[in-house]
Formats: C-alpha cells, structure tokens, sequence
C-alpha cells in the first residue's frame, strides 16, 4: 500500500477511505434522525388535544413562549430531517459506500475532500442546535420561521443571534454536500471500470450521479439566498426589505430554484436503492434499464423549472401560474415510468419477500399515495384551497418519510450484511416491517383529511373539530416510535452477532460488484480492476 | 374606565336613539370545518364550487390511478412469488408497453389541464366588482378597511380562550360583536371566533387588496375559495362573492411567528339592504367614536 492504514480513531477522524466515511455519515444520519424523531413526537404530543399543554410542561415554560417553542420544533424538524438525516443517510452515506464499489473503483476520486465533506457535517450540525439556546424572536429562543426562512419573518422578525447561527450552519452542510457531489461527478465520470460504460452502469450510481448535478446546479443559489438574509440582517442590505426597494418574494423564488431540486435530491437516490432491490428479489434484471436512467435524468432536469409551485398564493401572475401547473404536471411522466418499470421488473420473476424487497414494495406503493395527492396540489385551481394546510404535510410525508425513508430503511436492511459481515435478525425486522408500516400510515393518512378540512400547517393550537383526526395522528406516531425502537433493537442485535455471511447474500439477482467482495469488503478493494464484459 | 365598553354602550345608544335594528340572522349560514370531516368544507360561492368540482374530478382521476397501482401490484406478488414462478423470465423490454405507459398519463395530465387551466383563469382575473376592501395583515391580528364606503377601519382579533372559558366574559365579548354588528350574534368556535367581523353584501362581487404591515401572512376562507398571501411591500388583489346570509371562517395560511394560529378571519355575510344600514351606523358610530375619543381619552 502506498500509505499506512491508521488505526484508533485516527482510523475515523482522519479518514480518507469511502467505506469508513460512508458508515460514518450512516451513523450521524441516524443520531441527527433520532433528534429530529423525538422532535416531531413532541409536536404530535402537543397536537393530540386542542389546547397548549404538552410544551409548557416538557420544557417549563409559559403558554406564549411554547407558541413560539412549537415553531422551532417544527422548523429545527424540517432542517434536520432534510439536511442531517435523508441527505447524509443516501448521499453521503451509501453514496460513498457503494459508488465505487458498483463501479469498480478502488476508492473515491478525491479521498481527502471526502474526509472534510464528512467532518463538516457535525460542526454544521452542532451550529443548527446552538440555534435553539440563543434568542431568536425578541425574548424568545431559537428560530421559529420554518425549514424555508422566508423573510421578512427571518429578518425583522427575528432579531437575536439564532437565526444568524442556522444560516452558518446551512452554509457550511452546503459547502459539505458541494464538495461530495464534486466527488461524486469526479469519480463516476472517471473511475469506472474497464469495460463499464455510462450504459453499463448500476441504477444507484446513476442515481448518485444525477442527484450530484442537482447538488451542484442547486446549492449555490441556497447559498446564495441565504447570505443575502444574512447581509440584509447584520449589514443593512434590502434584498428582500420593500422599504429598501427589495422584494420578500425574491427570496422564495431564490429558495425554492434550490427547494425543488432538494426534495428530488433526496428521493432520487431511494429511486436507485429501490431498483437494485425490486431487480434481487424478483430474480430479474431490471426492466427498461435505459428508460429508468434517463426518467431519472428527465426528473433532474424538470426539477428545476417547477420550483414556483410552492408559491401560488403569493400573488403571481396568471399565466406564470398557468405554466407552473403545465410544467409542474410533467413530472409525473417520468416518475410513472418509473413505478410502472419496477412492476414490470417484478412481472414474470420469482419474488422472495425478504425484508428489504418488503420496503421496497411498501415504497413504490407509498410514494404512488403521495405521488397522486402532487399532481393535485400541482394545479394551482385545485392549491387554492389546499395549499399550507395538512394536506401538503400529508403529501410531503408520503413522499419523503414513507418514500425516502422508506427507502433508507430497504437500503439499510439489504445491504446491512455486505457492511458488516452480519446478518439481521430475521423474525424481529419483520416485526419492525409492518409495525413501522401502520404506524406511519396512520399518522399521514388522516392529515388529508385535515388539509381537505382546512387545517393550517404549522399551527400549535387548533379549533376543536380539527381533535378526532389529529388524535388519531398521534396515536400512529405511538405506534411508529415502537417501530423505531424494535430497528434500534434488530440494528443492535445484529451488530452483536458474529461475521457470518459470505460475499453474496442475497443470490443470483444480486448481481453488482459488490456482492462480488467479501462481507464486509476488505479495507481497499479492486487492487486490480474487475472488467466488465 | 373601560373605555372599549364605554363605546360599545355608546354605540348601543347611538343605535337605540336612531331607531336602528336589523334582523338577527336565525337562519345564516355557518361555514366552519366539520368534526371528523373528510373533505372539503361545503362550498358557499360559484369559486369554491368549482374548486371542490375539480377536486372530486381529480379525486376520482387519482383515485383511479392508485387502486391500478395497488391491484397490479398485488397481482404480481401473487403470481409471480419464488413458490409459485421458480423459474424467473430473462423479459427486460418491451417497447410497445413503455409507450403505452407513457403516453396514457400524458394523456391524463392533458384532460386534468384542460379543466385546470380555465379554472386559474377564472379565479385569477378579477372581473367588474362593486367595491373594494383593503386587507391588511399585522402580527397577529387583521385590519379592514373600506375605501369606498367612506374608510370604515377595524381590527380584527381572535376571542382569547379564557372569554370562551367564561360565561360572564363571553357575554361581555359577545355584546360588543352584536354591538359592533348591529344585531345579536353569538360565538361559534374557539379560535375562529374574532371580536369584530368583516361584513359584506351577498350576492355583490368584492374586489380585496391584501398586503401586510410586517411579515407575510395569508388571508384564506376555505369554504369562499380564497387564499392570497399578505406580502409587506405588495398589494395583492382577489376577488369574491358570498351566496348566503351567513358567518364565513378562515385562518391565516402563512407562517408570521408565534401567534399564527391566533388570526383568525371571520366573515358576517348579510343582505344589500342590511349592509347599506350597517354601513351607515358603522359610520354615525365611527364619528361617536371620535366624539368619545375627543371627550373621553
């Protein structure tokens, strides 16, 4: 070997190696996930009766200052589900472990910037919860303006340190998500290998490749945005001030050319998981390779002029609405490709219903349920009645915490043997399985109903004929913190037992390069390229 | 001294000595979300008619789309399990299938757009109204103002909880709004309840300039078919129409801090004839106002 293999935690904090970065991101995404979890229990607590009360008794506080509390659960909720949970868990984490594997390479193209791509991500975290404990509203602690920070709310309304504080975090998780989408490109551009073309190449890896474009298009603009909130906060800037000739609308226009591509950032991935997984377990190559690929791509591309369909009630113009809508309703092409290729993968083979192929499944069902409920939102006639209520929740959910998630969790159970050598509990996962399953359901599915009633999002107190569908609600993220808890358990089990699993679990459909390694790989694989045929 | 009372009992005098009553509205419509509801509130106006007509359209379209996803799927986890299909088929294309499954939804958004389409249309362009309010939203309450009804202003708060809590103070709260109206009315929910309403005609097409004193806000009224965010800086424009005699609740759909929940919007729907009287009593008591005001502060 050209370097030594450090050893102790220089092993881990220096680290240059895909494999070792790759559990490390796994790993914060779910101590980041865990904190964004129980925050959401609180806000499901607190709505599960009419009244405030959970709040002012969990943190000690008064009845005005647990008005402004709930919004910073929600919005510390929102930003840490998207930036320091689905991202790092996809992206970062399996995007690192298995890109080079699928493709062949030794390793990622650049070992060291994979290293401070990762080490960014805790001090970013660590700004984002300092946020929290410092004055945000006048009196009142934390940033309570919601995961998209429109101005003026952001600004003028609130003046203390915290927002400022979740800005630099956000600045530096983006340089982080930058640096690894460069990577990414670099290496999947460069380090196939021989004989592995572009049209050769893993659904994941194509997943990864195009959601690094995404990253890379989309970022700077967030960066961008965010820094002009905070010139306009500290330095009497008036970007977004109308008494300075700004305009708050441009900031939403600047947030949501990178808020759109963002929610495709975090799905496409789970796409790319999900194929390998519906292609294993039906025995089957996967149908319509090509058209998978390239939906993918058309999704990216779309992506990006669709973003003023979370604005129609600003007060656009009609016919930038009526494109919006035209525009917005082509997405659902590409994606239906997608869902009709995977059934089609699945027609004619020979399914086992093993964990993972049960997420996989439950996904592509789940992210249809949200994906019907975008095409209504996406008509600016229908919005009107249904934009920033439950029903927008209710549809974000499906698609992120039932479709990306989802899609971690698959990922996380079919190749939780390749990372460590260990198998799974078997029994107990799928008892995780399907109490996960009903838990979520019940707490998204009833949410249309409210948002169809007009409950507004992002309210701590409700009238009273809103209770029956938001107890319910409560009563499923019960049942889905049991879930959590029963995948701590197996995840833990599993980690306990001995190295037992050879290099292919899974059989014949698995047919990657990296079901070709033992389990786990060794430190540096492909000392000598694999060719492909 | 009260000085809010004080007024309220004024204005009750103002309208005893003017001889001044117009009937109580036993029969009014009520427009609020439902317990348990399911689906959209009732629609009360020509605009959230349409909407919820499109809403069933595209209900039954999605609708649709899902239980094929679900029966196909169910189908091929049936048929196709290792049990049963050991032997798996090599098939990876077919490109007359692909066509089809892209072609058909593209032929679905077609007929979902040609419904949506005139609908924007219709919502979007204000057509010839009668008059106009000014809809201003501040943290965290709503004013109303009508410039062409000689600049009537009022601002519009939620009923705090401990008033519903209190029989006596809801008593109290509930005076002031008949007051305020001209005739009795009660509460009818916690937090859509506000202390004064905005009333409007039925049966007249309204024209609302919408902006906000310090952060966005939303104006919405589910069952009028309206939302349109209140943008400092920006004055932007809906129209609408109330049907029937009634009470139109609503909430504020844009997040503007700590009391978001607590800015209700209230509608008191009356007839012409009845808004042209409340009109002129608002009016008498706005200058009995400034007479107190002048006396009194």
């Amino acid at each position: 070997m050209a370097h030594a293999n450090p050893t102790g935690w220089k092993r881990w904090v220096f680290s240059t190696n895909h494999k070792d970065i790759g559990v490390m991101y796994i790993w914060f995404a779910f101590f980041a996930g865990m904190i964004g979890f129980a925050m959401s229990g609180l806000m499901r607590m607190e709505l599960a009766e009419p009244g405030i009360q959970v709040i002012p008794e969990v943190f000690g506080m008064t009845d005005n200052q647990a008005r402004h509390m709930f919004n910073v659960l929600t919005t510390g909720h929102g930003l840490i589900m998207v930036f320091f949970m689905v991202m790092p868990a996809l992206i970062g984490g399996f995007g690192n472990y298995f890109v080079p594997l699928m493709i062949g390479a030794p390793d990622m193209a650049f070992p060291r910037m994979n290293n401070i791509s990762f080490w960014m991500m805790p001090p970013a975290f660590i700004l984002l919860l300092l946020s929290t404990v410092v004055e945000g509203a006048p009196g009142m602690n934390g940033f309570g303006g919601g995961w998209t920070a429109y101005p003026p709310l952001s600004t003028a309304g609130h003046p203390g340190p915290s927002m400022d504080l979740a800005i630099f975090s956000l600045h530096v998780a983006g340089a982080s998500s930058i640096m690894g989408a460069i990577n990414y490109i670099t290496t999947i551009f460069n380090m196939r290998a021989p004989g592995m073309t572009m049209h050769k190449m893993p659904l994941f890896a194509w997943s990864i490749l195009i959601t690094a474009f995404l990253l890379v298009l989309s970022l700077p603009v967030l960066a961008g945005g965010i820094t002009m909130l905070l010139t306009d906060r500290n330095f009497g800037s008036t970007f977004f001030d109308p008494a300075g000739g700004g305009d708050p609308i441009l900031f939403q226009h600047l947030f949501w050319f990178f808020g759109h591509p963002e929610v495709y950032i975090m799905i496409l991935p789970a796409f790319g998981i999900i194929s390998h997984i519906v292609s294993t377990f039906s025995n089957k190559p996967i149908f319509g390779y090509l058209g998978m690929a390239y939906a993918m791509a058309a999704i990216g591309f779309i992506g990006f002029i669709v973003w003023a369909h979370h604005m129609y009630t600003v007060g656009l113009d009609v016919d930038t609405k009526a494109y919006f809508v035209a525009a917005t309703m082509v997405i659902a092409v590409p994606t239906g490709v997608k869902i009709f290729s995977w059934i089609a993968t699945m027609w004619g083979g020979s399914i086992r219903f093993e964990v993972p192929m049960m997420y996989a499944i439950a996904f592509i069902l789940l992210f249809t349920t949200g994906g019907v409920t975008g095409v209504v939102l996406a008509n600016a006639g229908a919005d009107i009645v249904l934009h920033d209520t439950y029903y927008v929740v209710a549809h974000f959910h499906y698609v992120l915490s039932l479709g990306a998630v989802f899609g971690i969790f698959a990922g996380l159970y079919y190749w939780v043997g390749k990372m460590s050598g260990k198998e799974y509990p078997n029994f107990l996962a799928n008892v995780q399985f399907w109490v996960t399953f009903v838990g979520v359901n019940m707490i998204f599915f009833p949410q249309h109903f409210l948002g169809l009633q007009g409950m507004p999002r992002r309210y701590v107190d409700y009238p009273d004929a809103f209770t029956y569908w938001n107890k319910i609600s409560t009563y499923g993220y019960m049942i889905t913190a049991v879930g959590v808890l029963l995948f701590i358990i197996v995840m833990g089990i599993t980690l306990s037992r001995k190295k037992t699993l050879g290099e292919n679990q899974w059989g014949e459909g698995a047919n990657t390069l990296e079901w070709t390694l033992s389990s786990p790989p060794p430190f540096h694989q492909f000392n000598e390229l694999p060719r492909i045929k | 001294m009260n000085v809010k009372k004080l007024t309220a009992g004024f204005a009750a005098a103002v309208m005893a000595i003017s001889g001044f009553t117009f009937g109580a509205l036993a029969d009014g419509r009520l427009a609020m979300p439902k317990d348990k509801g399911l689906w959209l509130q009732e629609p009360a106006n020509e605009q959230a008619r349409r909407i919820a007509d499109f809403n069933i359209e595209l209900m039954y379209i999605i609708t649709a789309i899902t239980v094929l996803v679900f029966l196909l799927m169910f189908y091929v986890m049936w048929r196709f399990r290792a049990k049963k299909n050991p032997e798996p088929s090599k098939v990876s294309h077919n490109t007359l299938i692909e066509i089809i499954w892209t072609g058909v939804p593209i032929i679905i958004l077609v007929v979902i757009g040609a419904t949506s389409l005139p609908l924007l249309y219709y919502q979007d362009v204000v057509p010839e109204t009668e008059f106009a309010i000014n809809v201003t939203g501040n943290q965290w309450n709503w004013t109303y103002e009508y410039p062409d009804h000689g600049g009537i202003e009022f601002t519009s708060y939620v009923v705090p909880d401990d008033v519903h809590a209190d029989a006596a103070k809801k008593a109290a709260a509930e005076a002031e709004l008949s007051a305020f109206l001209g005739y009795p009315a009660h509460f009818n929910a916690r937090l859509l309840d506000t202390d004064n309403r905005l009333v409007v005609p039925i049966g007249t097409k309204i024209k609302v300039h919408v902006t906000a004193s310090d952060v966005i806000h939303s104006w919405a009224v589910p069952s009028l078919g309206f939302k349109l965010d209140a943008v400092p800086g920006r004055v932007n424009q809906l129209w609408f129409e109330v049907d029937q005699v009634g009470t139109y609740y609503g909430q504020c759909s844009e997040l503007c801090g700590k009391d978001h929940a607590f800015m209700p919007i209230a509608i008191e729907a009356v007839s012409k004839e009845n808004f042209a009287k409340w009109v002129e009593y608002r009016r008498r008591a706005d200058q009995a106002d400034a007479f107190t005001s002048a006396f009194g502060r």
